[in-house]
C-alpha cells in the first residue's frame, strides 16, 4: 500500500516540495490535480524534504493536491508493437493506436563498459557522397549535424533516414515544431520506412521535462533492439533544446551556473546519452545521428562546443550543403580502407584542393589576376561543388568515386594532385 | 605483494631530481625535430575538437621510444580506449619484442562514468605512473584530456557550492594544474640509478580559443606546446600541430642551426602567403615566391605524416636526420626560376618525389633507389637552368 501525501510545502518554476519518507532519488511519483494525472520525478533529496520536478508543469497545482509515489523510476515499454508508432515524452501514445503496458523496461541505464566494446568495422552507406566519401557514417557512430535555424537539417536527417542501411530507425524530437513532427512522419510512411520506425516526439508545447526524457526513451528503447540484433539508427533533433531543457531546470534548481547559464555537467549530461551509442560483439548496433542548431552559428558557443568534443566527427550544414571542412572523424579511417584503395587518398586530396580553391576564389573576389593554377582551381572547385557537394546528388560510394577521379583530371595535371604514383597509375582517366 | 598509496599524494622516494635532457623519441617528425618531448619533461597539446588530439596521443603511445606508458582516459569517448584495447594486445614492440600491450596501462574513466572518479582519475595514473618510475623506468603518462579532469573539479565544486572564478572553475584550479605537472621528472634513485616520469596532457579548449583558465595554467608549466591549429586540420595537414605557434624549451638531436633554418622559411613562408592574400600573385617578387614555395614542400614532405601508413607512420631517429639534411639543402639551395608557373611545377613535381620516398621503407634498396631519382630530378633542373 502506497501512501498519499497531500501537503505540498512549495511550489517554485516546476519544482514541488514534500515531506515524506522512504522515497528515492529518481523515483518516479503521480500528482492529481483538479485538471487531471501528471507524473513528477524526484531530483532533490534534502532529509525528509522531497523536490519533485512535475512533468506537466506546476501550473493549477495546488498545496492541498495528492502526490503518490510509483515506487520505481521512469520506464518504458519494450516491445515489437512498438514499431511503426509513435508516443510522446512520457512514453504515451500520440497516434490513435492502443496504449502498451506490457515489458516496461527502464531507462538511463549505464551505458556500455568499454573493455567489452568492439572496434567499429561497418560503414553505414546513405548514397550521400559528402557523406559516403568525405565523412563516412560507422555502425556504432555518434555523429551530430551541426547547423543554424532555417537549415534543411530535418529533411537531410529524414533523408538519410531513407536510405541509410539499417534495421530500424528511432526518431527523438525534442522541442519540435508541430509542423516538423507532421513532416517527419509523412516522410518516413511516404518512403514506406514507417513500418520499421518508432518515433518519440516531444513539440515545442509540451511540458519542457518531457524533453530530456526524449533522448533516454529512445536509447532505451534502442537498446533492447540492439541486443536483439537490429541495427538501430537513432535520430535526435534537436539537440540543442535539450540542453536548454537542461538549463532551465538547473536554474530552478539554484545549481551553480558555469558558463552563459549552462549547468557546469552539461557535458557529462551528454556524454551520459551520446555514449550510448555502441557495437556488440554477436548482436547489433546502435548509431546516433543528431541535430545541434548553433546559436548565432558560433562553433563555441557551449552546446555545440561540449557536443564536439563527446561525439565522434560532425557534418556542418551550412547554405543547404555539407561542408567539407571540420568534420574531421577518427572513425571512418577503420572503415574506408576496406572499401577502396582509393576511398582515403581521394578524400584527403580533394579537400586540400578544396581549400586551395577557396583561397584562390577569395583572391578573385578581392580583384586579383589569377594565375594558371588558380583558373585549374576555380574550375575544380565550381565542379566539386556542383558534382559531389550538392545534397540533391544521389549515387553510391563507387561511383562517387570514379566521379572524383573524372573531375580531377578534367581539372589538373597528376603531378599536381599530390597523389602517390601507384595510385595515379592505377584509377587516373585515359584521355 | 601490495602498495597502497594516497593517490593524490606524489611518490618522493628518490635522492634528487635532476634536469632533463635526453630526447623522448616519438617517431613523429614534427614533434621530434622541431618541437622535441624529452625524458622527464612536460608537455600539453591543446586544440579544438576534430583537430586530431587523440590520434596523436595513440601515435605516441604506440611509436615512444620509452619502457612503460600510462593513458589516462579522462572524460574522453569510450569508443577511443578501446581501440587501444583491442589492437595493442597484437601489436609487437619492437624494442622487447613483446607485446605493446605488457608496457601499457590504461586508467579508464570515459565521459559517460562517474564524476568524482573521473577528478581523480588522473592521479590515479600518476600514482602508478611513480610506481614503475621507483623501478628505474622510463615512464610516460598521457592525461586525456585534461580539460575533462578540470570540469569534473569544477562539477565536484558546483556540487560543494563553493564560490566559483573563471568561468566557474573553483579558484584552486590552476595550483592543483601545477603541481599535477610537477610530479613529472627525471630522479636519480636511491640506488644511484636514474629513471623519469614524463606527462604529456591534452587540452580541449572551449571553442578551441587557448584564452581559457585551463588552457593558460598548463601553459605556465609545461616545457612544450603542441598548439593543434584548427585551419591545418581542416586543410587535412595531419599531425596538426602548428608550426608557426608551438614552442619546446628542450633541445632536439638535430642540430640548431639546421632547425632555426628551416622556421625560418616558414615563417617567412608565412609571410609571403599572407602578403600574396593582399596583393595577388603578381604583386610577388619570384624570390618570395620560391620562399613561399619553399615552406610549402617542408610543410608537405616533412611536417605532415600519414599516421595510417605503416612506413610513414613513425620516422626513426637516423632516418629524421638524413632526410631532414637533404629538405635542408633544397631548403638553402638557390633555384633561379624566371617564371613562377614552371617554379610551381618543379616543386610540385619535387613534393610528388619525396612523399613517395615517404613511404619507402627506411634503409631498404627502394628507399636509395628512389633518393637517385630525387637526386637526378634536382640536378637536371639546375642544368636546365644554367642553360636558358
Amino acid at each position: 500500500m502506497k501512501k498519499v501525501y497531500s501537503k505540498i510545502l512549495s511550489i517554485a518554476g516546476n519544482v514541488i516540495t514534500v515531506r515524506a519518507k522512504d522515497v528515492a532519488y529518481e523515483e518516479l511519483a503521480e500528482v492529481s490535480t483538479q485538471q487531471g494525472k501528471s507524473l513528477a520525478q524526484v531530483i532533490k533529496l534534502d532529509n525528509d524534504l522531497v523536490f519533485l520536478q512535475v512533468f506537466a508543469g506546476t501550473r493549477g497545482v495546488s498545496t492541498q493536491d495528492e502526490v503518490r509515489f510509483l515506487g520505481h523510476p521512469m520506464q518504458v515499454v519494450f516491445s515489437d508493437n512498438m514499431l511503426g508508432r509513435i508516443f510522446n515524452g512520457s512514453g504515451q501514445p500520440l497516434d490513435k493506436g492502443p496504449q502498451l503496458t506490457e515489458n516496461l523496461i527502464e531507462i538511463k541505464g549505464p551505458a556500455v563498459n568499454p573493455a567489452k566494446r568492439i572496434i567499429p568495422r561497418n560503414m553505414v552507406r546513405t548514397n550521400i557522397p559528402m557523406i559516403d566519401v568525405f565523412n563516412s557514417l560507422v555502425e556504432s557512430q555518434k555523429l551530430p549535424i551541426f547547423s543554424v535555424s532555417g537549415e534543411p537539417y530535418n529533411e537531410l536527417l529524414a533523408r538519410i533516414a531513407l536510405q541509410a542501411e539499417v534495421d530500424m530507425i528511432i526518431l527523438g524530437g525534442i522541442g519540435l515544431k508541430y509542423d516538423q513532427y507532421m513532416f517527419f512522419r509523412d516522410t518516413l510512411e511516404e518512403g514506406g520506412a514507417l513500418n520499421r520506425s518508432i518515433f518519440f516526439i516531444h513539440t515545442a508545447s509540451d511540458p519542457i521535462v518531457e524533453g530530456i526524457v526524449v533522448p533516454d526513451l529512445c536509447l532505451a528503447v534502442a537498446e533492447g533492439f540492439a541486443l536483439k540484433n537490429k541495427r538501430v539508427l537513432v535520430l535526435l533533433t534537436d539537440m540543442a533544446n535539450f540542453c536548454d531543457a537542461l538549463k532551465e531546470i538547473s536554474i530552478t534548481m539554484e545549481q551553480v551556473p558555469s558558463n552563459r547559464g549552462y549547468p557546469g555537467d552539461l557535458y557529462s549530461q551528454l556524454a551520459a546519452r551520446y555514449e550510448k551509442a555502441v557495437d556488440f560483439e554477436g548482436a547489433g548496433s546502435i548509431t546516433t545521428l543528431s541535430v545541434t542548431t548553433m546559436p548565432g552559428d558560433d562553433v563555441t558557443h557551449p552546446i555545440p562546443d561540449n557536443t564536439g568534443y563527446i561525439t565522434e566527427g560532425q557534418f556542418y550544414l551550412r547554405g543547404g550543403r555539407i561542408e567539407p571542412f571540420g568534420s574531421l572523424s577518427r572513425l571512418k579511417q577503420l572503415v574506408n580502407k576496406k572499401t577502396r584503395e582509393d576511398h582515403r587518398a581521394i578524400m584527403d586530396d580533394m579537400i586540400q584542393l578544396y581549400a586551395q580553391f577557396r583561397e584562390a576564389r577569395e583572391k578573385r573576389s578581392m580583384g586579383f589576376r589569377m594565375s594558371q593554377w588558380d583558373k585549374k582551381l576555380l574550375k575544380y572547385g565550381a565542379m566539386f561543388e556542383e558534382q559531389m557537394m550538392d545534397l540533391s546528388v544521389n549515387i553510391s560510394l563507387e561511383e562517387a568515386l570514379d566521379n572524383g577521379w573524372r573531375i580531377l583530371s578534367d581539372c589538373f595535371l597528376p603531378e599536381e594532385t599530390g597523389f602517390r604514383t601507384e595510385l595515379i597509375r592505377k584509377f587516373w582517366p585515359d584521355k | 605483494m601490495v602498495f597502497t598509496w594516497p593517490v593524490k599524494t606524489p611518490i618522493k622516494a628518490y635522492k634528487e631530481k635532476i634536469p632533463p635532457r635526453e630526447t623522448l623519441v616519438t617517431r613523429v617528425r614534427i614533434i621530434d625535430t622541431f618541437f622535441p618531448i624529452v625524458k622527464g619533461g612536460t608537455y600539453c597539446i591543446p586544440g579544438p575538437f576534430g583537430s586530431g588530439k587523440t590520434v596523436l596521443q595513440q601515435i605516441i603511445s604506440r611509436y615512444a621510444e620509452i619502457d612503460i606508458v600510462v593513458i589516462a582516459a579522462c572524460g574522453e569517448r569510450a569508443g577511443e580506449v578501446v581501440e587501444t584495447l583491442r589492437e595493442f594486445p597484437n601489436l609487437i614492440d619492437p624494442r622487447t619484442g613483446k607485446s605493446l600491450m605488457e608496457r601499457t596501462i590504461i586508467i579508464c574513466n570515459t565521459s559517460s562514468m562517474p564524476v568524482a572518479a573521473r577528478e581523480a582519475s588522473v592521479y590515479t595514473a600518476a600514482t602508478l605512473a611513480e610506481y614503475y618510475r621507483q623501478m628505474g623506468l622510463n615512464v610516460l603518462l598521457l592525461a586525456d584530456s585534461t580539460s575533462r579532469w578540470a570540469q569534473a573539479m569544477r562539477e565536484v565544486s558546483g556540487r560543494l557550492e563553493e564560490i566559483p572564478g573563471e568561468e566557474a572553475y573553483p579558484a584552486y584550479l590552476e595550483s592543483h594544474i601545477a603541481s599535477f605537472y610537477e610530479r613529472a621528472g627525471k630522479v636519480r634513485l636511491m640506488n644511484g640509478e636514474e629513471a623519469s616520469l614524463t606527462i604529456g596532457g591534452t587540452v580541449s579548449p572551449a571553442g578551441g580559443n587557448f584564452e581559457e583558465p585551463v588552457t593558460q595554467a598548463t601553459l605556465k608549466v609545461v616545457g612544450v606546446f603542441h598548439g593543434l591549429s584548427r585551419d591545418r586540420a581542416n586543410a587535412r595537414r595531419f599531425p596538426s600541430i602548428d608550426p608557426l605557434e608551438s614552442w619546446s624549451k628542450y633541445s632536439s638531436f638535430i642540430p640548431k642551426d639546421l632547425i632555426d633554418l628551416a622556421r625560418d622559411v616558414l615563417f617567412k613562408g608565412n609571410e609571403v602567403s599572407q602578403m600574396m592574400k593582399v596583393v595577388g600573385e603578381e604583386g610577388t617578387a619570384i624570390e618570395d615566391f620560391i620562399i613561399y614555395l619553399k615552406s610549402e614542400l617542408l610543410d608537405s614532405i616533412y611536417l605532415q605524416q600519414n599516421a595510417f601508413d605503416k612506413v610513414d607512420a613513425e620516422t626513426p631517429v637516423q632516418r629524421q636526420e638524413y632526410v631532414f639534411s637533404k629538405v635542408v639543402g633544397i631548403l638553402k639551395a638557390r633555384f633561379p626560376f624566371k617564371d613562377k608557373d614552371k617554379a610551381r611545377a618543379f616543386f610540385y613535381s619535387l613534393r610528388q618525389l619525396f612523399i613517395d620516398w615517404n613511404y619507402k621503407s627506411w634503409d631498404s634498396s627502394d628507399f636509395r633507389d628512389h633518393e637517385k631519382i630525387i637526386d637526378n630530378f634536382i640536378n637536371q633542373q639546375s642544368n636546365d637552368e644554367k642553360g636558358i
